[in-house]
C-alpha cells in the first residue's frame, strides 16, 4: 500500500507532474489533466498573460490542480527571485520551480545560483522546487537552504535521452530525505517508469507530451508508466524487507 | 571584443575552395550528425544539398519542436523615425532619397504603443534610420520609457550604439537588439555604403558583442541576401553566431534571413536568393543551430510564411507597418521596404493555429 507524496503540505496521489511550455494550445490542458490524472502542472510565468484573458494559460488549468509556476528565462538568482515574487503577485500561489539557466544550448541549470535563490525564496514562504544538475552535495545544500523537493535532470531539457544521470540521481534518492522529482530528458514512458522503479518520488514531463502527435494519449501513457514504476518500486522494497528479516539464515548453524 | 576577433579569421577562409569538395556524401554526413562542423553547414547550404530538402525539412521540424515546442512568438515592429545620414544604395530611407522625413512625438509614440497593445502585442521592436542628431540616445531612452509601461519586451533595430548606451537603455526596459551586418563581404559592404558612419564595417560587426556585454537578453543578427554571394553571407553569418555563442552562451541568440525587396530608390540586387535556396538556407540554420531563434519578417509573402511556420521559425511579425508610426495614423509616409504579407494580426494568428502551433504574444516578464 502506497502513501501519498507530500510536498509543501499538499498531498499528491498521482506522481506525474506535467509541463505546458511547448503545447500547441492551452485548450487541451483540461483533457491532459483528465487523461493523466496529474495534480501538478508547471507553467512558465513568462507566458502568463493576465491582460488577455483569451490567451491566459491559467484559465485552462483546473482549480483542483496545484500550479507550479517556473522561473524560465532567469539567468541568475536575482532574476529568479523577481519572477517568483511576480508569480505570487499574479495569483499563482506559493509553489515555485526555480529554473536558472545561463547556457542556452543544453539549458544546464546553474546550481550555485539556484541554491542562493532557494535560500531567499524559502524564507519568504515559497514552496521551492529547484531544478538542478544531480549532485549530492548541491542537493544537501538545497535541503539546508529550505527546498521542499529536489528536481534533478535526467538529461538535457527536450533531449528525450532518458536517465543519463542515473547513478547521480540514485545517490540523491538514497541520501536525501525530501522528495526527488526527476525533471527533464524523459522522452518515453519507459524512461518515466525507470525513474520511478529506482525510487524517484515523482517525474515531471513536458516536451515528450507537448510535442507528441497526440498529447492527451501520451499524457495517459506516461501516467500509467509512472504508476507501474511506482508499484514495481514498492514491491521491490517489500521484497528487500522480507529478505532483511531473514537475513541471518546461518546464525543458528554458526553460533 | 573576443568574439569578433575570433570571427575575423573566417573572413579570409576560402569558402569557394571548401565548397568545391562538397558532394552528396558530405551532405549525408552532415545530416547524420547531432553536432555539426562549419564544413557541415557549408554542405547544407551548397547546391549538393538541394536534393535533400525534404530530409532537411523533417529534421528541422523535429529539432524546432524539441527545443521550442509548438509555439511562435508574435512581435510588432514600430518605426519611430526615418531620418538617415547613410546612403545605403539598397534602402528606402537612404539620405539620397528626397522625401519628407518624420519622427514620432511623445504623444505619437504613446498612441502607436497603445494601438499595438490593443492588438495584443507585448513584444515590440523599435526602428529608426541612422541619425544620432534627429534620434539621439536620449530620444530612444524616452521612447523606451514610454513603451515599457505597456510592453514586456522591447528591442531596438537602430544605428549601432556604444556598450554604455545599450546599458543605459537597458535600465529603461530595453532587452533585445537586432542588427544586420547587411553583407559580410567587405568589398561589397564598402561599395553599397558609399558614405556615412555605416561605412565602418568593423564597428558594425562588433555591435552584437557590445549588446551582449551590455547585458541584453535577445540579440538577432543576419545578412541582407542579394547584396553579395548568398552562400558567403550565410556561411559568415553562421560563423559570426558561432563565435558569439561561444563567448556569450547566456544570450538568446537569433538569426533572420531577410531578402532584398523593392525599396524606394533604384537598386537592382546583384544576386537573387530563390525561394528554394531561401528555404534551404533557413533549414540549414535550424539544423546547424537547433537552439537559435529564427525570425521571419513581413518581407516574405503569405504563402511562403505559412509554409515556413513549422520548419524552424520561432518569431514572426504580423500586421506590420514599415512606415513611421503607421499604427495610429492615416497619414501615408514612405516605407523602408515593401511588405509582402499585408494580413491582419487575426489572420496570421488563425494561420498559426491551423498549423497546430500556438501564437504567443507574451514570452517574458518586463523588468520595468
Amino acid at each position: 500500500m502506497d502513501t501519498p507524496l507530500v510536498i509543501g503540505g499538499k498531498s499528491f496521489s498521482c506522481r506525474l507532474f506535467v509541463g505546458t511550455g511547448k503545447l500547441p494550445s492551452s485548450h487541451i490542458i483540461p483533457e491532459i489533466v483528465k487523461a493523466s490524472k496529474t495534480e501538478m502542472i508547471t507553467v512558465a510565468l513568462r507566458r502568463v498573460n493576465l491582460s488577455r484573458p483569451e490567451d491566459n494559460i491559467l484559465g485552462y488549468i483546473p482549480s483542483d490542480v496545484v500550479l507550479l509556476p517556473n522561473t524560465s528565462g532567469a539567468r541568475n538568482a536575482e532574476e529568479a527571485i523577481r519572477i517568483a515574487r511576480l508569480a505570487r503577485e499574479a495569483g499563482c500561489g506559493n509553489f515555485i520551480k526555480i529554473e536558472i539557466i545561463h547556457e542556452m544550448d543544453y539549458l544546464m541549470p546553474d546550481n550555485e545560483e539556484t541554491i542562493k535563490a532557494t535560500f531567499v525564496l524559502s524564507r519568504e514562504g515559497f514552496v521551492v522546487l529547484p531544478y538542478v544538475m544531480p549532485d549530492l552535495v548541491v542537493a544537501q545544500k538545497l535541503v539546508d537552504a529550505g527546498a521542499a523537493a529536489v528536481m534533478p535532470l535526467g538529461s538535457p531539457i527536450g533531449s528525450h535521452r532518458g536517465l543519463r544521470t542515473k547513478d547521480l540521481i540514485a545517490m540523491l534518492i538514497e541520501k536525501i530525505d525530501i522528495p526527488i522529482v526527476v525533471d527533464a530528458g524523459i522522452g518515453k514512458p519507459s524512461h518515466a517508469a525507470e525513474a520511478m522503479e529506482m525510487g524517484a518520488d515523482a517525474v515531471l514531463v513536458n516536451t515528450a507530451i507537448a510535442t507528441s502527435s497526440d498529447p492527451v494519449a501520451t499524457a495517459r501513457a506516461f501516467s500509467l508508466a509512472v504508476e507501474a514504476g511506482r508499484i514495481a518500486y514498492l514491491c521491490q522494497k517489500q521484497q528487500e524487507s522480507i529478505y532483511a528479516q531473514a537475513s541471518s539464515p546461518l546464525s543458528g548453524l554458526l553460533s | 571584443m573576443r568574439a569578433t576577433e575570433s570571427f575575423l579569421q573566417w573572413l579570409d577562409f576560402d569558402i569557394d575552395g571548401a565548397l568545391a569538395s562538397v558532394d552528396e556524401t558530405a551532405v549525408k554526413k552532415a545530416l547524420s550528425k547531432d553536432v555539426l562542423s562549419p564544413f557541415d553547414f557549408l554542405a547544407l547550404v551548397s547546391e549538393a544539398a538541394e536534393p535533400f530538402l525534404e530530409v532537411m525539412a523533417r529534421k528541422a521540424m523535429e529539432l524546432t519542436a524539441q527545443h521550442f515546442g509548438r509555439a511562435v512568438l508574435l512581435f510588432a515592429p514600430l518605426y519611430l523615425a526615418d531620418y538617415c545620414q547613410n546612403q545605403c544604395l539598397y534602402c528606402g530611407f537612404s539620405a539620397r532619397n528626397r522625401f519628407p522625413r518624420h519622427k514620432l512625438s511623445r504623444d505619437e509614440i504613446e498612441a502607436n504603443g497603445e494601438a499595438l497593445y490593443q492588438q495584443g502585442f507585448r513584444h515590440i521592436l523599435l526602428l529608426t534610420g541612422d541619425s544620432p542628431v534627429q534620434t539621439p540616445v536620449d530620444y530612444l531612452e524616452e521612447a523606451i520609457e514610454i513603451l515599457s509601461r505597456r510592453f514586456e519586451s522591447i528591442a531596438v533595430e537602430v544605428y549601432p550604439l556604444e556598450q554604455h548606451d545599450y546599458q543605459r537603455l537597458r535600465l529603461k526596459g530595453l532587452d533585445g537588439l537586432t542588427i544586420y551586418q547587411e553583407t559580410y563581404d567587405r568589398a561589397v559592404y564598402d561599395e553599397v555604403h558609399p558614405s556615412g558612419p555605416k561605412k565602418d564595417y568593423l564597428y558594425r560587426l562588433q555591435t552584437p558583442e557590445r549588446g551582449a556585454l551590455a547585458g541584453l537578453r535577445w540579440i538577432t543578427l543576419g545578412a541582407l541576401y542579394g547584396l553579395a554571394n548568398p552562400i558567403h553571407d550565410a556561411f559568415w553569418t553562421a560563423m559570426h553566431l558561432v563565435s558569439l555563442k561561444k563567448f556569450y552562451p547566456f544570450v538568446e541568440w537569433g538569426v533572420s534571413l531577410p531578402r532584398m525587396n523593392p525599396a524606394e530608390g533604384i537598386f537592382s540586387p546583384r544576386y537573387q536568393l530563390s525561394d528554394k535556396r531561401f528555404v534551404q538556407f533557413l533549414l540549414a540554420f535550424r539544423i546547424f543551430f537547433p537552439t537559435v531563434g529564427i525570425t521571419l519578417s513581413t518581407r516574405e509573402r503569405p504563402e511562403m510564411r505559412d509554409i515556413l511556420i513549422p520548419l524552424g521559425i520561432t518569431k514572426m511579425s504580423a500586421g506590420s507597418h514599415t512606415e513611421v508610426g503607421g499604427y495610429a495614423s492615416e497619414e501615408k509616409t514612405v516605407p523602408q521596404f515593401e511588405i509582402a504579407d499585408n494580413r491582419s494580426v487575426e489572420e496570421v494568428v488563425a494561420v498559426i493555429r491551423s498549423k497546430g502551433f500556438d501564437p504567443v504574444f507574451k514570452d517574458w516578464v518586463g523588468v520595468v
